[in-house]
């Protein structure tokens, strides 16, 4: 049952709730496991981690094996390759943050590190906060810390429980491209669990759609958020991430343009230098659908796709329809009369109009 | 009052016993009272309420009452009595040894409370960050939560060393009065009053006193500032 990725099956039965999940993620880059409260996506993080214990659970970790009830296997967590961030980032309140970081490291044997101190406090931005005491530090502080003291013991799988719920906006925007750059510049693949579909849309590759303790949707990030079979609480959010460069800076009408696999947006001129990868999502209810190239119009986003599939929504009035922009996925939500009116049916041609792009970071 | 020069020999004597109970009560009791306290602070079970009344029954007992049941199982006829003179060690009533034993069955609550609710109040979390971080149970133990509830160790110590230094009854019925063997300062008093020596009561007494206070002193002074520190 060896399998390079990540595997895992857990069943378990809690007083009014049941965990069911059977996966196989990949073993690089971010998997976010996405859900509402209660629909058992921190219990899968615990399981994964060895803090709960899943009765004939299995789980291996890039052809490691860490647990395997059919055969009496169960590594408990202090002997699992694994970094932990829990979402009040738990640091040890009788040690100053040095003390902190160096706990784990020192646990793991020198042939073993392979992420540097000031590796990990350049990556964080930690290295002023050296000899604070956690209980001075503010809690995006805290969290950094945290996410650092993981890395530290060079894990070689990390798992974030929410690292960003209980902070405010304002501290979420000062955590995020720090995560990022985890993303971009370590090769450790990531289990990142959130409530919310910005966190997922900006970090993730991967996603998992959890509900009641069951998996709804996994697959890449672009494709599963485009998927028209989602249930009504996914859908209603219904929209889709685009992967986008930065290509031009049009300073005379202070716009920045933003290329894709299927063509190039508009978005109000932004600071980041070409070439950075920037995110961007698009709502369904915000894409609307043309036939023909619209000539006059003062959208000035216009899209050339390919018509998927459609789908019914929950409102009577309404159709999802998923189309393809050059490799990339979108949908739009249009009502039904356009749908019959246009005469929208899978392999049409049309262009798509996008009224907004949110940039996420 | 005249001087110290008027505390006799047995009156030093029954100091150094003092102390001496006290050290070796409190030692043991935050040697065993320890994991007492982890299994009442972590245990599911149902036998917990049981187990937690049984080590807080001598707040509420009186001594004599618990002194009376002890003598009658060290005694002669008891089952602790057979099971010590089985090992060729006599009996425990009236010796230091059985004073010790007393004292620790009566001084648990006072040290295995502190470090219970130290225990609860750490719960779960700093252990599972540990554990993700690389640390095994024994050490968890010693380098998470050990210091974490060094306050609770800390009230747990001097109060059993508190409480050991203020038996009466207890020491009166297991111990007895034999000079340099069971005689501790709070009989001596006793001693003392009743042969009317009240300057040496005085001295002692007196001393008494302001040892426990200032125990209590620097006790509350203690936890204040760890509280105020915790914030």
């Amino acid at each position: 049952m060896h399998t390079a990725g990540i595997r895992a099956v857990f069943s378990l039965a809690r007083s009014g709730f049941r965990l069911d999940v059977d996966l196989q993620l990949p073993g690089l880059g971010v998997t976010a496991l996405f859900g509402h409260s209660g629909s058992g996506k921190t219990t899968v993080l615990r399981c994964v981690a060895g803090l709960e214990r899943a009765p004939d659970g299995f789980l291996s970790v890039n052809d490691e094996v860490w647990q395997d009830d059919a055969q009496g296997v169960f590594m408990p967590t202090y002997q699992r390759p694994l970094g932990y961030v829990f979402q009040e980032a738990s640091l040890f309140a009788h040690l100053c943050v040095r003390k902190n970081l160096e706990y784990g490291q020192k646990r793991v044997p020198p042939a073993s590190r392979k992420v540097a101190f000031e590796q990990a406090l350049e990556l964080l931005g930690i290295e002023s906060l050296l000899t604070r005491r956690p209980e001075s530090l503010s809690g995006g502080e805290r969290q950094r810390v945290g996410i650092a003291r993981a890395l530290l013991t060079s894990p070689k799988l990390l798992l974030l429980d929410e690292p960003l719920a209980a902070l405010d906006q304002k501290r979420k925007n000062e955590i995020l491209p720090y995560l990022e750059r985890l993303h971009d510049e370590l090769a450790i693949p990531i289990l990142y669990v959130s409530h919310s579909l910005d966190e997922v849309a900006q970090l993730a590759d991967y996603l998992v759609l959890l509900e009641h303790g069951q998996v709804v949707a996994s697959g890449p990030l672009q494709e599963t958020l485009a998927r028209l079979d989602l249930p009504g609480a996914f859908v209603n959010d219904a929209g889709v991430v685009l992967k986008t460069v930065v290509a031009a800076h049009e300073i005379a009408d202070a716009l920045t343009r933003l290329d894709f696999s299927g063509g190039s947006i508009y978005v109000a001129s932004r600071t980041e230098p070409l070439g950075r990868s920037v995110r961007c999502r698009v709502h369904a209810r915000d894409v609307s659908l043309t036939l023909q190239q619209p000539s006059a119009t003062s959208i000035l986003n216009l899209v050339p796709a390919t018509v998927v599939d459609v789908a019914d929504t929950e409102t009577p009035a309404h159709v999802l329809v998923n189309l393809d922009a050059g490799g990339t996925p979108l949908l739009a939500r249009i009502t039904r009369r356009s749908r019959n009116q246009l005469g929208i049916t899978s392999g049409l041609a049309v262009w798509a109009q996008i009224k907004a792009v949110a940039l996420l970071g | 009052m005249t001087n110290l020069a008027d505390l006799n020999t047995v009156d030093l004597s029954a100091i150094k016993l003092t102390l001496e109970l006290a050290s070796l009560t409190t030692g043991l009791l935050l040697v065993i009272g320890t994991p007492i306290a982890w299994w009442l602070a972590h245990t599911q079970s149902r036998l917990k309420g049981m187990v937690g009344a049984v080590v807080a029954l001598p707040l509420v007992l009186p001594p004599t009452v618990l002194g009376f049941y002890m003598l009658v199982v060290m005694g002669p006829q008891g089952p602790v009595g057979h099971l010590t003179q089985a090992l060729g060690l006599g009996l425990l009533p009236f010796t230091f040894p059985g004073l010790l034993l007393a004292s620790v069955l009566y001084t648990m609550p006072f040290v295995v409370q502190p470090v219970q609710n130290a225990f609860e109040a750490i719960g779960e979390r700093p252990m599972e960050a540990a554990a993700t971080l690389r640390a095994g149970p024994w050490d968890t133990f010693f380098t998470v939560v050990v210091p974490l509830a060094r306050p609770g160790f800390l009230t747990a110590a001097i109060l059993g060393f508190a409480h050991t230094v203020g038996e009466f009854g207890i020491v009166l019925m297991i111990g007895g009065n034999i000079p340099g063997k069971t005689r501790v300062v709070s009989v001596q008093i006793y001693d003392h009053v009743e042969a009317m020596e009240y300057t040496q009561a005085h001295w002692l007494a007196g001393g008494m006193v302001v040892f426990a206070f200032l125990v209590l002193f620097a006790l509350y002074t203690f936890n204040n500032s760890v509280n105020r520190a915790r914030g």
